[in-house]
């Protein structure tokens, strides 16, 4: 089972009612005791499966009506009363896993919407006008002709108000600032595209250019919206995965009842139970009962952590095999998890200083092409040409160079490079991080859940006599501890029928079978329990029988599938690799000795990871920075591009600019090679379109530019650069089908399809 | 020019009818679940409303 989560199935189906609180939690009132709740169903992929969620969650009490999204794979649930149906455990009961994700109050996505209508709007314009067109081209007479451009402009009207306002928007927003975008030129170019069309309808001129500026706004458009889509996707997808902190926690009164309470209204002093299997809600200090605590995800450090009354735990650690009782000593705004948001937005910075290529280019571009208009103005004047035919083929030269295959050389690339992405299970945030990632020199990794998958393997099955470790498995099956799971995961499951398996937190579980007492843990509880206890100090985890050692279990990390391979491929294409991890000396330098890694960095805290990268930074070096943790949090954010796992904590999630879904590490290298292929297609496609200035632009300055050849001229260089662009995907086309599936199980790592 | 009077608008007219159809298609979540409307077509929903399943059409079996 390839599993990113911390599956705990066991221990999780004692508490229904604080998962119950929790959707209750999650859901909104849509109004009239009607309650919503989204559920991430990442199961579900025909119409079989729509039809057992949908009847299945119809049957529960209380349950109104399920709709499944097959797009996104979600269900919508909407339900009345008290208390919330136990919508997740129903799920599981179908074989459909499913799990909250954040709360959707912003569902709606009004920015796509509004393009999309924007692009219905200009789309009619542009295909009428230049319907309207073709006839004036084709030699209408003077009257037609003169009809046709007052329709045209009446079209023209409400593609320029409605669709166009994007564009000026967004000049207008940068030109405030005292900046330039590509939308600058845009926007000048199709003003006075159309005040000096409208100046010839009104004086029977005989060239109108509404169809060139309006057939620039629609493919414009079509750049955008794809663009929109692609980040709108990969940002659905993050939101989907399984949510890591916890909403709310069990708080114990006085007078001894319990309340489950959100996250945000816990004050310290509050008594907090905590069953096996929950992460802690805030900081706070064990008051009662023994467990182990991972906290791979926080801190780094690979191997669980037992604790006892009196030991301090932070906010966002996964509570393991025993109930705890803890007393809360930090309000949720001020704990580890907001001590990390407020360090990574201090270190938010080398991204915002980050200027996009499109703009970069347009800062030279638009006082070029603005400059030539303006001297082939005032050429034509000295020429001796009246003002009128003057600004007309100023105007031209400005359609002409108008950057329609500009503002598409970047954006359709990178749509193309994410959609490629996408099918390799790695998730873009947005444009700009292609272009960053493609820059890099240099890879900084964290160990424990990014180099390695955060839980242990066991190393030496093989010397252990079958039917010992057969019997371990037995046993280990009924413990979440993360050795026990290995263990478990070792052998099949045998149907050895155990009785009296009691697990004792922090020492380990025992089993009787034919009336003897089987102990897996803690060597030293293990020994305790039989005659020849005091026979030798022994460590490690053992299987014992009536207090006799009968195997010895010796565990590593498990590294992730490819490790060894992407890091290798990363330094073969001269990359520095970098380990910077918070665990132990010891257990860093074994994974970077295995791995081959040389510069190698442990112990560190958030903020020394921030300061490494920040004087690589200050050494001119672009930095990607690859982690899961809490603990890297602040670092993903620093760094001048960054990576974390599907498995990562929430706010690693959204910090970080690429979310692989996937196991496999190789995802590093393949999206380091997507992106650098990318940059060399918007090189090449900013080479196309500066070639066809250089040939358009005499032409244009000629004044041989008529509304037709401009037309023609701009799909033309459209059309060159989108197929360019294309190229990007014909190379990963052989895998297409195939990927389509693996991104499908990608999506849920850890839950079995039904197949 | 006399056809043109009555062809042109016409023309515009139902290509502005098409413009108004797709919005409200759109308003209305039409595009919001394209997989999903592709796998309902499958589903044989009316039996659940109506007299139950009919005897010699068998239920979907759960996958």
């Amino acid at each position: 089972m390839s599993c990113c989560a911390p599956a705990v199935e066991p221990l999780e189906a004692f508490d229904g009612s604080a998962a119950r609180q929790e959707i209750g939690l999650a859901s909104r009132d849509l109004g009239d005791g009607l309650r919503q709740t989204d559920l991430a169903v990442p199961g579900v992929h025909c119409a079989a499966c729509i039809r057992a969620v949908e009847a299945g969650l119809m049957r529960i009490d209380g349950v109104e009506q399920a709709r499944v999204n097959l797009s996104t794979r979600r269900v919508a649930v909407k339900w009345r009363g008290e208390a919330a149906p136990d919508l997740l455990a129903a799920l599981a009961a179908l074989g459909y896993p499913g799990h909250l994700f954040e709360s959707e109050a912003d569902r709606a996505d009004p920015e796509l919407a509004r393009l999309i209508r924007a692009l219905a709007v200009s789309g009619f314009c542009a295909m009428n006008i230049m319907l309207l067109s073709v006839s004036v081209w084709s030699g209408a007479e003077a009257e037609t002709r003169s009809a046709f451009h007052w329709i045209s402009a009446a079209l023209a009207a409400p593609c320029l108000v409605y669709s166009g306002r994007i564009f000026f928007a967004s000049a207008w927003s940068v030109l405030r600032h005292g900046r330039t975008n590509m939308d600058v030129p845009i926007s000048i170019g199709i003003c006075l595209a159309v005040g000096l069309s409208l100046y010839d309808t009104i004086h029977d001129g005989p060239h109108a250019y509404f169809d060139a500026a309006t057939s620039l706004i629609f493919f414009l458009l079509i750049g955008r919206t794809l663009d929109h889509l692609m980040r709108e996707k990969a940002r659905a997808a993050v939101r989907g995965l399984m949510r890591l902190a916890p909403r709310g926690a069990t708080v114990l009164r006085q007078d001894g009842s319990r309340d489950y309470v959100p996250v945000a209204e816990i004050e310290p002093g509050m008594r907090l139970a905590l069953t096996a299997g929950e992460r802690i809600p805030v900081d706070g200090v064990v008051s009662d009962g023994l467990s182990e605590l991972d906290c791979a995800i926080v801190t780094g450090e690979s191997l669980p952590r037992r604790v006892a009354p009196g030991a301090e735990v932070q906010a966002g650690t996964l509570n393991l095999s025993g109930p705890l009782t803890i007393v809360a000593s930090a309000r949720a705004d001020t704990s580890f998890l907001a001590e990390m948001v407020r360090l990574m937005e201090a270190a938010e910075g080398g991204r915002a200083r980050y200027r996009r290529i499109a703009d970069r280019a347009a800062a030279l571009y638009s006082p070029v092409v603005h400059a030539t208009a303006f001297l082939t103005c005032l050429g034509w004047m000295a020429l001796g040409g009246d003002w009128h035919q003057a600004i007309t083929v100023a105007i031209a030269v400005l359609i002409i160079t108008c950057p329609c295959a500009l503002g598409l050389a970047v954006p359709i690339v990178q749509v193309v490079a994410s959609r490629r992405l996408f099918e390799n299970g790695v998730m873009v945030k947005d444009g700009s991080a292609i272009e960053r990632m493609a820059e890099i020199d240099a890879v900084a990794f964290d160990k424990t859940g990014t180099l390695t998958l955060g839980r242990p393997r066991l190393v030496n099955g093989a010397e252990i006599a079958p039917e010992m470790l057969a019997m371990a498995a037995e046993i280990a099956r009924h413990s979440g501890h993360p050795l026990s799971r290995a263990i478990a995961a070792a052998a099949p499951a045998g149907g050895l029928a155990l009785s009296g398996v009691v697990e004792h937190p922090g020492l380990g579980i025992e089993a009787r079978l034919h009336g003897r007492l089987y102990r897996l843990g803690r060597a030293e509880w293990v020994l305790s329990g039989g005659a020849a206890a005091q026979e030798q100090a022994e460590s490690g985890t053992v299987l014992g029988c009536d207090g006799t050692i009968e195997a010895r279990f010796a565990f590593e990390e498990a590294l992730r599938p490819q490790a060894g391979a992407a890091v290798d491929a990363l330094r073969g294409k001269g990359l520095d690799i970098v380990l910077l991890s918070g665990d132990t000396r010891g257990a860093v330098q074994a994974m970077a000795d295995k791995l081959g890694i040389g510069a190698v960095e442990a112990s560190l805290l958030p903020a020394q990871k921030v300061e490494r990268l920040a004087a690589l930074a200050a050494q001119g070096r672009k930095v990607l920075m690859v982690g899961d943790g809490l603990n890297d949090v602040p670092a993903l954010a620093a760094a001048h591009v960054s990576m974390a796992p599907a498995s990562a904590a929430d706010i690693g999630r959204n910090a970080a600019d690429f979310v692989f879904l996937r196991d496999g590490l190789d995802a590093v290298p393949m999206a380091h090679a997507v992106s650098q292929d990318a940059g060399r297609l918007v090189r090449q496609n900013f080479a196309l379109a500066i070639a066809y200035n250089a040939v358009a632009l005499p032409i244009a300055m000629a004044g041989y530019v008529t509304p037709l050849l401009a037309s023609l001229a701009m799909s033309l260089s459209s059309i060159l650069v989108v197929a360019n662009a294309l190229r990007l995907d014909v190379k990963a086309a052989p895998h297409r089908t195939s990927s389509r599936r693996q991104q499908a199980e990608g999506l849920s790592p850890a839950l079995g399809t039904s197949e | 020019m006399n056809t043109l009077v009555f062809l042109i608008p016409l023309a515009l007219l139902l290509g502005g009818a098409a413009l108004a159809a797709f919005l409200w298609s759109l308003r209305s979540g039409q595009y919001e679940d394209l997989d999903g409307a592709a796998e309902r077509i499958l589903l044989d929903d009316d039996d659940d409303r109506e007299a139950g399943p009919r005897p010699d059409q068998p239920k979907t079996p759960p996958p």
